[in-house]
């Protein structure tokens, strides 16, 4: 039992105070304004007042703390992609990771568990190659592997997945792993509200004011605000924000769903992503198996759930590991993916001057959470593009330079 | 204990049933379930608690008994209180550390005061040290064990259909069932129990009507797991999933009876009401000898009665309630059972075992017992509502929410929908408007009568400053933890859910999410209407995966050809959905030896390959020539009948996605094709084009009509001379369609693999027989069928690309050599204004042929591997493979596009950092005239 815990059986009263203060009112200006109290949005907020000394800022959430895509993302933490500006990025990401709960003081269960990308065809074992080359040129622990080497990390999976697809090896990232994401959300929050952010709950945008090319001011369901910058880090909601000051982008949003099983004890260590059965898998440390798929094919701006999802999810999974036949489904949900064409995000300065857009995220935001807030901080604070963004920039859609992250992200996250 | 024999019991006496509980062995009846059965037994303590190891007991008897779950053998997590008792079963206790009684882990009681809410996020974070503290979580998490030796459960599903789906065979669900029905509508009537009924047990005379109706199916044993988009409703019972369309649902699933939340709520003894009651009435098991009725509602007192019945001793009630009507006291009053108004159970305090209660501390003194049952009020088992899309609100005069606006075509009746007492009269009400929303009938319009008196107690909660007053059994949270969590600013619903995890458990906060929002309320100063409730996501009760994912097809198409391919040896690989054969084994080869043979054949003699996946689409009308100038990059309204063209698409932002051959056999008739993994991807896309553009013109989708298959070789010609009216002098690229083994065929003469061929189309019933006829008439040329690998390498040999290997999923056609077929000059097609703009531009990467030194013997470069120069990164080989026409390795690769140009030497990575040399060189690498496969040999 760690000391740190004993002040809590001494206590009479509960010895903690609140991790993000009360503001009962707006101010009528700030220096920043943020949309969106995601983990992008408070990361972005934290490194803000931590590192550029910018505190006169407001996180504004129509809903609570975590409640969008960061709360119902399956965490998965990784940087084996496919391009190189992607692996720089997120490799940048993953270091930051690694010291985030000691920063925060909050375990944020950062659990390194090792990422398998399981490849059943000929065309997945190139494309495994590809990007196990392309990341170990950035010095990211990145190798292609065989079946063997699948079958002793994950003794009990079936290789053959019930002979129609059988593994013929894949991509093993050592430093794939996993994290509680409402705490990562929280982490950010409490360490942006210590440093004099103000974070607003329940205060949705409405509408943004832009006179000659730039934001003056933020309109708000609780009032005005004046600014001139904001930073837009909605995710499934940055077309409708986007609508406000006509910025066009090509992202579309489909629902992505996920889904738990009752707990069990653990016996999965590794995560597990098979790209042709469009599947991937996970144990928490509350014992809950974590399963998700790929997108829902159609585009859709909602939180339901269908039923075709778990019913596909499941014969897979099935496939995989059939001992799970008797294991149950708890829950489902689904969140809502900004996608792009080239399944890499769009990050940086906008058409509209004292815009910053951080968006594109898709199913893979969750790991660049850290490297986001960083980068977009100072993007905002500097009013130019960081150095580790410029492949993602908007203008790369009409210049036609797409930075191609499909074969690394689709299923993967 | 069992009580004497009962009219309408659901055990059957006569047949025991012996299982056996941590290692001891008990006997039960048919028809109990194991609960009943270990009750029956008197056993008490069923499991132990998910964090601090407290023995837990049954409190709902009524599948949210998740501190009662066991393990079956195999099987994880099997809820004892909703399990029905096989002879033989070997059940233990989840999650113990030496079993149940011992259980080793109760010592993490003692410690709860240094566990505080969220205590794992306060601490064990050391880089250094989590992973050995996170060993430790590991090993402490979870319930059940998942046995590796489970087989895969191959559980079939079916399609219902009706027109109104009730969803709880209680008093308001059979109610609603039978006014629907009476007005007309076929009615499936849905309950998780093992017989209808509800509260009444099944012993009524409306479970009789029901059953008896000819228009109302009764399904029991069965729960709807969730309620998706246009009342799609999946059934789940033991070994099936039912996937029931309705047109209407009326949801009667009643309501949750609440715990009430005092130190200690958790012994064993201490249950709901209603759930004593189901075991005395179902099972006829009496769960205590003497107890403490806690009441706070009418339904406390009518539930007196059972238990009186039972013999069972009330040694007091305690009512919440300052004032109990007289009505509801009086009886009790004629048997001088005290009934202390105003008063509640401070705390319970525990047997010396600390396994079942002793006694209660009430405000006016201690009271001896053996059990205590509670019956302060309930919450609405509205999670399927929620799901359908209902808006709900707080009512005030009942304590609890009810649907405020319901989606078109859900209802909602009895203890959900707010009505207590008239239930029958709201089951009408909503059967009656669910049956007239179909089209039967009118809607009755019937007036309910609202609740007198809330059934519902609106602070079912004491203090204590010791704590131990649960209000999540799945989570063994303590009041103390919201009120924490709350101080430490989780104070909405959803984040003190998040902090807390307050509701999520297995039984998804049924008994915890109502008192967790009620302490929110008081510790904000708000109301619960405005704290609100989390949102309810299926499922209603965990579903097993084996349920969802059903029988498990995994569908695989063959061409006609298939048995011939077996037959010849054929090693299959799988090409999407399809089987083709990867190359023919031949017995003493090796893998290699038998691809090169079946190329050498090609080259030198003559083979036969099965294309019968390829995408084959036809169009016609007056401008099909327009539609497919739009979808393809070329030009193809000027292509004259007769003849054929290489035919390359793009996605809108300019990148290669399939390609295939356009054949025109008439002015207004087109037939082509498609790469195999494309094939249905894009006939929907030029479909959708279609439906766009509203061309005159239809596509037909002919690929699993049309078998294929390629006959090339200098030998080629002669073999198929002597079976085909069509004139084989035909001109390169040519296509004919003409008689071959006396079937009608389209035939084209093609050069993929680089030699004179022809490609046989003919109706899918005919594909064998003409693989056969070709078979035999080239046997003395020598003729052998090849698999994908040999016209992968002999493709290779002529430079010709891969969709989908030499291209990815940014490749322009120009990156790709393609430019010769971009006809940017069209008025338009798919991709074009973006080609336009790429064109602009300088080029990023080129696809070249390259070779290795003819000496080298080294390890070769692979797929993949990555082209360096000056260190960096600066393209990638996509083919490689070694030829035996060249006796040289060649391949094709990205490089930057100023390394492009002929002779240019580049430098290959092999996967240990080796770097292998190459040169950029000349496509084709065979024939570069390509005068083999134009002239005939
Ligand atoms: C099911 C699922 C699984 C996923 N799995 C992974 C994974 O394994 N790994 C990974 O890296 N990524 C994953 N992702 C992606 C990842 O969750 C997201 O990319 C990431 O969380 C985005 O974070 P964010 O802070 O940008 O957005 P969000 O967390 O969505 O935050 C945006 C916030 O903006 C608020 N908002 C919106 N409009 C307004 C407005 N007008 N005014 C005020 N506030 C507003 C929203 O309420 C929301 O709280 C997954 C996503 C889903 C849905």
């Amino acid at each position: 039992m760690p000391w740190r815990l004993l002040r809590f059986a001494l206590a009479q009263k509960h010895p903690e105070p609140r991790m993000f203060t009360r503001h009962d009112e707006l101010k009528s200006a700030y220096d920043v304004v943020i949309i969106g109290a995601g983990g992008h949005g408070l990361a972005a907020a934290y490194y803000l007042a931590r590192d550029h000394g910018i505190t006169n800022v407001c996180v504004l959430e129509k809903g609570y703390i975590g409640g969008g895509n960061t709360g119902r993302n399956t965490t998965i933490i990784r940087s084996n992609y496919l391009t190189p500006e992607g692996v720089k990025f997120y490799d940048e990401s993953v270091r930051l990771w690694q010291d985030l709960s000691q920063d925060f003081d909050l375990n944020l269960f950062y659990s390194n568990r090792g990422h398998f990308t399981l490849a059943h065809t000929d065309a997945a074992m190139r494309t495994s190659r590809w990007r196990a080359e392309v990341n170990k040129h950035y010095g990211i622990e990145s190798e292609v592997v065989g079946p063997d080497f699948v079958k002793k990390a994950a003794p009990m999976i079936d290789l053959s997945c019930g002979g129609h697809a059988p593994i013929m090896g894949g991509l093993y990232h050592a430093p794939g792993a996993v994290a509680r994401h409402d705490a990562v959300a929280w982490g950010y929050g409490r360490g942006a509200d210590m440093r004099g952010v103000e974070i607003h709950q329940r205060t949705e945008v409405t509408g943004i004011d832009v006179v000659g090319g730039k934001v003056t001011g933020v309109q708000t369901s609780r009032g005005r605000i004046a600014t001139n910058k904001v930073l837009c880090a909605v995710a499934g909601s940055t077309p409708r924000i986007l609508k406000m000051i006509d910025v066009r982008t090509p992202l579309y949003i489909h629902p992505l769903q996920a889904m738990v099983s009752e707990p069990v004890k653990p016996w999965l260590d590794p995560i597990l992503v098979s790209g042709s059965l469009h599947i991937y898998i996970s144990q928490s440390s509350r014992g809950e198996l974590v399963m998700g798929a790929s997108l829902d094919p159609y585009e859709v701006h909602s939180t339901r759930s269908t039923l075709d999802f778990p019913e596909g999810l499941s014969a897979h999974m099935l496939d995989m590991f059939p001992f799970l036949s008797n294991v149950k489904v708890m829950r489902q949900w689904a969140g809502m993916a900004d996608m792009t064409p080239d399944f890499a995000p769009i990050m940086g300065k906008t058409p509209v001057e004292g815009f910053y857009l951080d968006a594109g995220w898709g199913t893979w935001g969750f790991k660049a959470t850290p490297v986001c807030g960083k980068t977009m901080s100072w993007t905002v604070a500097n009013d130019r593009n960081h150095e580790l963004i410029t492949g993602f920039t908007l203008d790369r859609f009409r210049d036609y330079a797409l930075t191609g992250e499909k074969g690394a992200a689709s299923v993967g996250h | 204990m069992r009580l004497p024999p009962k009219q309408g019991e659901w055990i059957d006496r006569n047949h025991p049933l012996r299982f056996r509980f941590e290692g001891r062995d008990y006997d039960g009846c048919a028809g109990d379930t194991i609960a009943s059965a270990l009750a029956a037994n008197g056993v008490k303590v069923l499991g132990r608690s998910f964090k601090y190891h407290r023995p837990r007991g049954l409190m709902s008897v009524a599948n949210h008994d998740v501190n009662a779950v066991m393990q079956w053998g195999g099987m994880p997590n099997v809820r004892a209180d909703a399990t029905p008792l096989v002879a033989g079963m070997d059940l233990t206790a989840v999650n113990t550390f030496g079993g149940v009684d011992k259980d080793k882990a109760r010592i993490l009681g003692w410690f709860s005061r240094f566990l505080p809410v969220g205590f794992y996020y306060k601490a064990f974070h050391s880089k250094r040290l989590f992973p050995l503290w996170e060993k430790m979580f590991r090993m402490t998490t979870g319930l059940g064990k998942v046995d590796f030796a489970t087989p895969h459960l191959r559980t079939p599903k079916r399609y219902g259909f009706c027109d109104v789906l009730v969803i709880g065979a209680g008093t308001s669900g059979l109610s609603a069932a039978l006014a629907a029905a009476e007005q007309g509508a076929d009615v499936a009537i849905v309950d998780e129990n093992a017989k209808p009924g509800g509260s009444t047990h099944g012993a009524s005379e409306l479970v009789a009507r029901v059953v008896a109706h000819p228009r109302v199916r009764v399904i029991t044993d069965t729960y709807a797991a969730g309620y998706y988009t246009d009342h799609w409703v999946p059934l789940i019972e033991r070994g099936r999933m039912t996937k029931m369309r309705a047109r209407a649902v009326v949801v009667a699933s009643g309501g949750y009876e609440q715990p009430a939340v005092f130190r200690n709520n958790d012994l064993p003894g201490i249950m709901l009401a209603s759930g004593a009651q189901r075991l005395i009435r179902r099972w006829s098991v009496k769960p205590a000898q003497r107890i403490v009725l806690l009441a706070a509602n009418a339904d406390a007192y009518l539930a007196a009665e059972d238990f009186l019945a039972a013999g069972i001793e009330i040694a007091a009630v305690v009512d919440l309630r300052d004032v109990v009507p007289e009505a509801q006291k009086s009886a009790l009053a004629a048997r001088r059972i005290p009934v202390h108004a105003g008063d509640c159970i401070l705390e319970a305090i525990p047997t010396a075992d600390g396994n079942s209660v002793a006694s209660v501390r009430t405000k006016s003194g201690e009271i001896t017992c053996d059990g205590v049952f509670v019956s302060v009020g309930w919450a609405p088992a509205a999670p399927l509502l929620y799901q359908a899309g209902t808006k709900m609100r707080y009512d005030d005069s009942v304590h609890q929410f009810v649907p405020e606006k319901l989606p078109d075509g859900a209802f909602a009746c009895g203890r959900v929908n707010g009505i207590h007492t008239a239930r029958s009269l709201d089951g009408e009400r909503a059967g009656s408007a669910a049956a007239a929303h179909c089209g039967f009938g009118v809607d009755r319009a019937i007036f309910v009568p609202a609740e007198t008196e809330s059934p519902t107690h609106p602070w079912p909660i004491v203090a204590h400053p010791q704590g131990k007053n649960f209000l999540d059994f799945d989570e063994d949270l303590q009041v103390a933890d919201l009120e924490n969590a709350i101080q430490e600013g989780f104070d909405n619903i959803e984040l003190m859910k998040r902090y807390s995890t307050v509701g999520m458990g297995p039984s998804q906060g049924k008994h915890s999410n109502m008192n967790a929002l009620r302490v929110l309320a008081r510790c904000t100063g708000s109301t619960p209407g405005e704290v609100g409730t989390t949102t309810a996501r299926p499922f209603f009760h965990p579903v097993p995966m084996s349920h969802l994912a059903g029988r498990g097809f995994a569908p695989e198409r063959r061409t006609p050809m298939h048995a011939r391919h077996e037959a010849a040896g054929a090693v299959w690989m799988s090409a999407g959905v399809w089987q083709r054969p990867e190359y023919y084994a031949v017995s003493g080869q090796s893998r290699l030896d038998c691809i090169r043979g079946e190329a050498d054949a090609v080259r030198n003699g003559v083979g036969l390959i099965d294309v019968g996946t390829l995408g084959k689409l036809e169009i016609r009308g007056p401008q099909a020539a327009e539609f497919l100038e739009r979808v393809y990059i070329s030009k193809y309204a000027g292509l004259k009948v007769g003849m054929t063209r290489y035919a390359v698409m793009c996605d809108e932002s300019g990148v290669v996605i399939d390609d295939g051959v356009v054949a025109r056999l008439a002015e207004d008739h087109f037939y082509f094709t498609t790469t195999t993994s494309g094939a249905a991807l894009i006939y929907r896309e030029l479909s959708r084009w279609n439906t766009i553009w509203k061309l005159d013109c239809g596509i037909v989708n002919l690929t699993g009509a049309m078998a294929a298959m390629n006959l090339a070789g200098p030998k080629a010609k002669a073999v198929l001379a002597g079976l085909t009216d069509v004139d084989l002098s035909l001109p390169y690229l040519a296509v004919r369609e003409g008689m071959v083994c006396g079937v009608s065929a389209r035939l084209m003469r093609v050069g993929f693999v680089g030699e004179w061929g022809v490609e046989i189309h003919v109706p899918f019933e005919h594909g064998a027989a003409v693989w056969d006829a070709l078979m035999a008439a080239g046997k003395s040329a020598g003729i052998r069928p090849f698999g994908v690998e040999a016209q992968r390498l002999l493709r290779l040999e002529k430079g010709h690309i891969i969709i989908g290997q030499d291209t990815d999923g940014l490749t322009t056609p120009g990156e790709a050599a393609l430019d010769w077929a971009v006809k940017l000059d069209k008025p338009f097609f798919v991709g074009q204004r973006s080609l336009q703009a790429i064109a602009r531009k300088p080029r990023r990467q080129q696809l070249v042929g390259f070779m290795l030194p003819a000496e080298h013997t080294a390890e070769a470069p692979k797929e993949c591997h990555l082209v360096i120069e000056d260190g960096e990164i600066a393209g990638r080989v996509t083919s490689i493979a070694w030829s035996p026409s060249l006796s040289r390795y060649i391949g094709l690769a990205y490089v930057r596009s100023d390394m492009a140009t002929a002779d240019r030497k580049f430098h290959i990575r092999l996967t240990g950092g080796t770097l292998v040399a190459a040169r950029v060189a000349k496509t084709p690498f065979y024939d570069p005239e390509n005068l083999r496969q134009k002239e005939s040999a």
